[in-house]
């Protein structure tokens, strides 16, 4: 189930890519708002497209007062994400369900990678100076090394947003090229903060460049931005990423972090990238979520559809 | 499927809308409907039955009785008996109840939306999420315009009983569209729904009982096209018409002449204009609200895909692929966006067209959707490949059916999207605000939307131009649809001025003659003689002879027509000249003002205090045509999106104005003034007995700096010129004055081409009087209103508005 690390090659960059890119924010919330009276997940549809959001979760806490002990929970959590009687009734209690990842500061790898053995549930490890990537270049790279050696498989990288808001993608590309070398055979998921982008133009231009550079995800959000991710920033890097695919051929995955929480959220995003990507892009190796506390409420929405009742916080193992 | 199984092909599952209400409703009445009159369920017994169906799955819905002449009658005089007391219940009172309608929609929501779907095949999504809603917000709307009524339009009364056929499209919306404005301005109704799709409208005939509507106020009569032309034809005031161009025109010939008030919303072609500079794949999925919306089956449908060609080939091969994931499905489905045609008659309809289409060399392309096997559907289908005279370009298909061509340049865009008879809408797409608002006013449309299609709201008024008939509907102009001037009521009969027999010849005289003088007609700026070569000898009022005038015919009027239409960039020059020129044309006048009253004298044999009065008060009415011109300002409407909605006033185009013989220098003045003043270009027939006064006219006009061909005139028999004038395609609107037979035969000839008619019916207008006369009510006479929806937002706030 998990990626054999880097998928996208990448491409020289070319400028004339970004000419054409002109997004007009009305008609984007438009679509999100038509889509969604248009498209009802029920029944067996939606016990599918929630396991679905589960194993796509890169199960993720980032934060400083996180300890050994903390991330060892999360990642028993990650890979025992539904009690068992749950998956049991719903009839899949043998699929061997985990999440996509855990992603983690670089400082906790090592516990992770131990706590992970054997599950097949890979490291992911924030890196580049996150969140705000204006560490220096230098430092940039070795961090991304250093997880590498010490045994994530995937890297999210956060890009420089001067780049973004000063319109120097030839800068954003080179940025985002030598990050990837950096990452060797580890999976890079490029964080574009798109909260912080000026508008949805940008969005699509940062989208492209930063895959033209070899990116294997993007990903709208640190999780610490004013606004995160956004049913109308995912159309808008989704609609960058099918292009990029039809001018390459290579297919880019995509990672929404940051204020998703609740199952409805899930379902809508799944939908979307449904409709716009295709069931292609329907599986942790295309798709993920950057996520904490979504997951609770999975597992609520599981248990009601599994036994009937509404659940409570309580009757499931904290991560 | 199991759970395991879904979670790899994640598929959806059939997520069908509860018809629980829906089916308890059409059992409670046993599956069988009757006709709403004067607030009672009446059923005759001899009456004609016929069944509606839901085609989504051809399941047979209920029986439906037919109204016949004596249920149509009764039901107008049902109407008729009410409308006073409605009425005189005043703007407040009908507000309360309009308040009441639009919430017992919202509380009828639901039943209202299933049934909607059921009876129409339309998505539940469409019917829920777009159709009741608006519904609703119509009727709050209207409760507002009764509310503020008095205030908004002090000299106006309510038409009277409106007579009202709507079709299958959007039931219930155009049910709202139709019975809000008229009860909101003190009319009753009597509403013909379309046979496909009457239920709606019977549940609402409820909603009217639960508001405790007076009876009479609204009726409801179910019927097939036969009922719907007895309405028509029936003692009704008002008739409006939501449907067809071919049965608009055939609606407009067989009113003509009654001086029923008349609104037509017909059939479009509507283009769909995607610049190299537009959000490529927001103007996609614009197309999918455009055309795949309701199956295809709406008027403003965006039918013809305007691709600039450096884009074009990349755009089409993304439209496929969104094309390919549309979902056609049962109508009660929550996770289709395509649902059934509305009838097999309509699915054939478009098979025909499409066939034909294909015939004349069109390439067909229907998305490999996955198809219903029972009901009537039809998938989403894309024709390129045409030439601007295929059928599949020119005609409405109504149905699900694009058809794209291409353009080199933005005049070329514009052109081709002019080039159709109809002018419903338009949509642009381009993130050049500079481009877009350059586009929107060069399309014959009554409303543009502009990066989005499809928008509707209350206060924004929707209609169209050309053939897409006339009237608006929604926000103030469509309140004065349903108004009239209260004088009205109070124009007396129009009676001819008696012709002289015969004309005394000019009587010989000794000695040095006066120079010799000759009136010729007025044509392109220049003098022209009469294509004819004769002259026609003008009388005093004594009978003497006071001139020549050339005599016109056909060939004068289309020459004069012609050079009108040359003109017509008159309509974007500014404001302020048009203001200037129409001073300048006062000034002149007052220079020669006694020389014109010493003619009207001679001619008409008023008083010189009369005839300097007359020639006073033209100078007058020149001075308000210009002081409107640069004062006829349109209206920012707030519809509920991030946006605006500009109400702007446009001239109509080429008008013909047929003048009258009272008041003939006044009426002349006036008429020819405000046409001008708001941007048309005028052919213009002055009084057949006193044509000097305009033939002396236009040596003022002359030296006015008017550019040649904004006014035209051409002297002669009227009635000879009358027809040729209102049956020639490149006039946009006929003005005629005079008797009811003629105002008659003007409106039958007009509806060729959906001419704005403006006839007096037989009737006098006061051309004195300052109310008859009113500035704002002739400059409204003079234009159309255009609505460019203009969304807006580029900030990056996270998805959400500010």
């Amino acid at each position: 189930m998990t990626p054999e690390g880097s998928i996208n090659r990448g491409t020289a960059f070319h400028a004339d890519w970004l000419d054409g890119i002109r997004v007009n924010k009305s008609a984007v919330e438009r679509r999100i708002g038509s889509l969604m009276g248009r498209r009802s997940v029920k029944k067996d549809s939606q016990i599918a497209f929630m396991l679905k959001a589960i194993s796509c979760i890169d199960l993720t806490t980032l934060a400083g007062d996180d300890t050994p002990g903390r991330v060892e929970r999360l990642c028993r959590k990650a890979a025992h994400p539904v009690r068992q009687d749950i998956m049991d009734a719903l009839g899949v209690g043998d699929m061997q369900l985990t999440t996509g990842a855990v992603c983690v500061y670089h400082e906790m790898v090592p516990t992770a990678v131990k706590a992970l053995e054997g599950t097949g549930v890979p490291v992911a490890a924030v890196s580049t100076g996150f969140p705000a990537g204006l560490a220096p270049f230098e430092t940039r790279l070795e961090e991304i090394r250093r997880s590498v050696a010490a045994g994530a498989g995937e890297i999210d990288i956060v890009i420089t947003r001067g780049h973004v808001l000063t319109g120097n993608w030839q800068a954003l590309y080179d940025e985002v090229k030598a990050f990837k070398e950096a990452c060797g055979p580890a999976l890079m998921k490029a964080i574009l903060a798109t909260g912080e982008h000026g508008n949805l133009t940008q969005v699509g231009k940062a989208s492209m460049t930063a895959m033209m550079a070899g990116a294997d995800f993007i990903k709208t959000s640190t999780g610490m931005e004013g606004v995160n991710a956004t049913l109308p920033v995912t159309l808008v890097m989704i609609r960058q990423i099918r292009d990029f695919y039809q001018r390459t051929g290579q297919k880019v995955g995509y990672k929404p972090a940051g204020g998703i929480k609740t199952a409805k959220d899930a379902v809508a995003y799944l939908t979307l990238i449904k409709e716009e990507l295709g069931r292609d892009w329907l599986t942790p190796e295309l798709f993920r979520f950057g996520a904490s506390s979504l997951l609770g409420d999975l597992e609520r929405q599981l248990e009601y559809h599994a036994f009937g009742g509404y659940s409570a916080a309580y009757r499931h193992p904290m991560g | 499927m199991t759970v395991k199984e879904k979670f790899e092909t994640m598929d959806y599952s059939p997520a069908p809308e509860s018809r629980a209400n829906a089916d308890a409703w059409l059992k409670a009445h046993d599956g069988r409907f009757g006709l709403f009159i004067d607030g009672k369920w009446v059923q005759p017994a001899d009456a004609k039955t016929f069944a509606t169906y839901a085609p989504s799955s051809g399941e047979k819905l209920a029986d439906l009785t037919a109204a016949g002449q004596a249920e149509v009658d009764a039901a107008v005089a049902a109407a008729r008996s009410a409308q006073g007391k409605w009425a005189s219940l005043g703007g407040h009172g009908r507000a309360r109840y309009l308040y009441a309608l639009a919430r017992l929609v919202q509380k009828h929501s639901r039943i209202l939306a299933v049934l909607e779907s059921l009876d129409n095949g339309k998505p539940i999504r469409e019917s829920r999420d777009i159709d009741i809603p608006l519904v609703a917000r119509h009727f709050y709307h209207h409760a507002g315009w009764a509310q503020l009524m008095d205030e908004e339009f002090p000299d106006h009364e309510a038409v009277g009983v409106a007579g009202q056929v709507i079709p299958w499209n959007f039931p219930m919306l155009m049910l709202a569209w139709k019975v809000a404005p008229a009860l909101a301005a003190g009319n009753t109704v009597v509403l013909k729904p379309a046979e496909f799709t009457s239920l709606t409208a019977l549940k609402f005939a409820e909603l009217c009982e639960e508001a405790g509507l007076p009876k009479g106020v609204v009726n409801i009569i179910t019927g097939e096209g036969d009922t719907g032309a007895m309405l028509v034809n029936s003692n009704v005031d008002k008739v409006a018409f939501t449907g067809s161009t071919e049965v608009g025109k055939i609606i407009r010939r067989a009113i003509a002449g009654t001086g029923k008030k008349l609104t037509l919303e017909l059939g479009g072609k509507s283009p769909y204009i995607v610049f190299e500079d537009a959000d490529i794949d927001g103007a996609i999925e614009g197309l999918v609200d455009a055309i795949w919306f309701n199956q295809g089956q709406v008027c403003c449908a965006g039918s013809r895909l305007l691709v600039q060609e450096g884009i074009a080939e990349r755009f089409l091969e993304k439209l496929r692929r969104r094309m390919e994931t549309l979902r056609v499905g049962p109508s009660l489905d929550k996770c289709i966006d395509i649902g059934a045609v509305v009838d097999q008659v309509q699915k054939d309809r478009i098979h025909e067209m499409v066939t034909a289409g294909k015939a004349a060399g069109a390439t067909v392309w229907h998305a490999p959707c996955d198809m219903p096997e029972h009901g009537v559907f039809y998938p989403p289908t894309l024709v390129t490949d045409v030439g601007t005279d295929n059928i599949l370009f020119k005609e409405e298909v109504f149905g699900p059916v694009l058809t794209a061509i291409t353009f080199r340049t933005q005049a070329e865009a514009v052109a081709l999207a002019n080039n159709t008879r109809y002018g419903l809408a338009a949509t642009v797409w381009s993130e050049s605000l500079s481009r877009a608002l350059e586009v929107a006013p060069a399309l014959k449309a009554g409303v543009v939307w502009i990066n989005g299609t499809n928008m509707f709201d209350a206060a924004a008024g929707f209609g169209g131009y050309r053939e897409s008939g006339f009237g608006r509907e929604g926000g103030r102009e469509g309140m004065l649809a349903y108004l009239k001037p209260k004088f009205e009521k109070g124009l007396k009969e129009w009676k001819p001025v008696a012709k002289p027999a015969d004309v005394a010849k000019p009587k010989a005289s000794g000695g040095m003659p006066g120079v010799d003088r000759t009136a010729k007609h007025y044509i392109g700026g220049k003098q022209a003689r009469p294509d004819g070569g004769d002259s026609v000898a003008i009388a005093t009022h004594k009978g003497a002879f006071a001139g020549l005038v050339g005599d016109g015919n056909y060939k004068d009027i289309r020459n004069a027509v012609e050079a009108a239409t040359k003109a017509q960039g008159w309509a974007g020059t500014t404001a302020h000249l048009k203001a200037q020129i129409l001073y300048y044309v006062a000034e002149n006048l007052s220079a020669r003002a006694d020389e014109f009253a010493d003619r009207l004298s001679e001619l008409t044999g008023v008083s010189g205090k009369a005839a300097t009065a007359e020639v006073e008060l033209s100078i007058q009415r020149l001075f308000s045509a210009a002081a409107i011109a640069d004062k006829h300002d349109g209206a920012v409407h707030q519809p509920p999106i991030r946006g605006v909605a500009l109400a702007m006033n446009e001239a109509i185009g080429t008008i013909g104005i047929i003048c009258p013989d009272e008041a003939p220098l006044l009426a002349f003045v006036t008429l020819t003034a405000f046409a001008i003043a708001a941007g048309n270009t005028a052919v213009v027939i002055p009084s057949e007995r006193y044509p000097l006064l305009a033939t002396d006219f236009y040596q003022i006009l002359e030296t006015s700096d008017l550019p040649g061909g904004v006014v035209n005139i051409v002297t002669g028999a009227r009635d000879a010129m009358a027809m040729p004038l209102a049956k020639h395609y490149g006039i946009d609107a006929v003005w005629y004055f005079g008797d009811r037979e003629g105002s008659a035969a003007i409106e039958k000839a007009a509806a060729d081409n959906m001419k704005r008619t403006w006839v007096s019916y037989g009737k006098a207008y006061d051309w004195f009087d300052a109310k008859q006369m009113a500035t704002r009510v002739l400059m409204d006479r003079a234009s159309e209103v255009k609505n460019i929806w203009v969304p807006y937002g580029d900030a990056n706030e996270g998805g959400k508005s500010y």
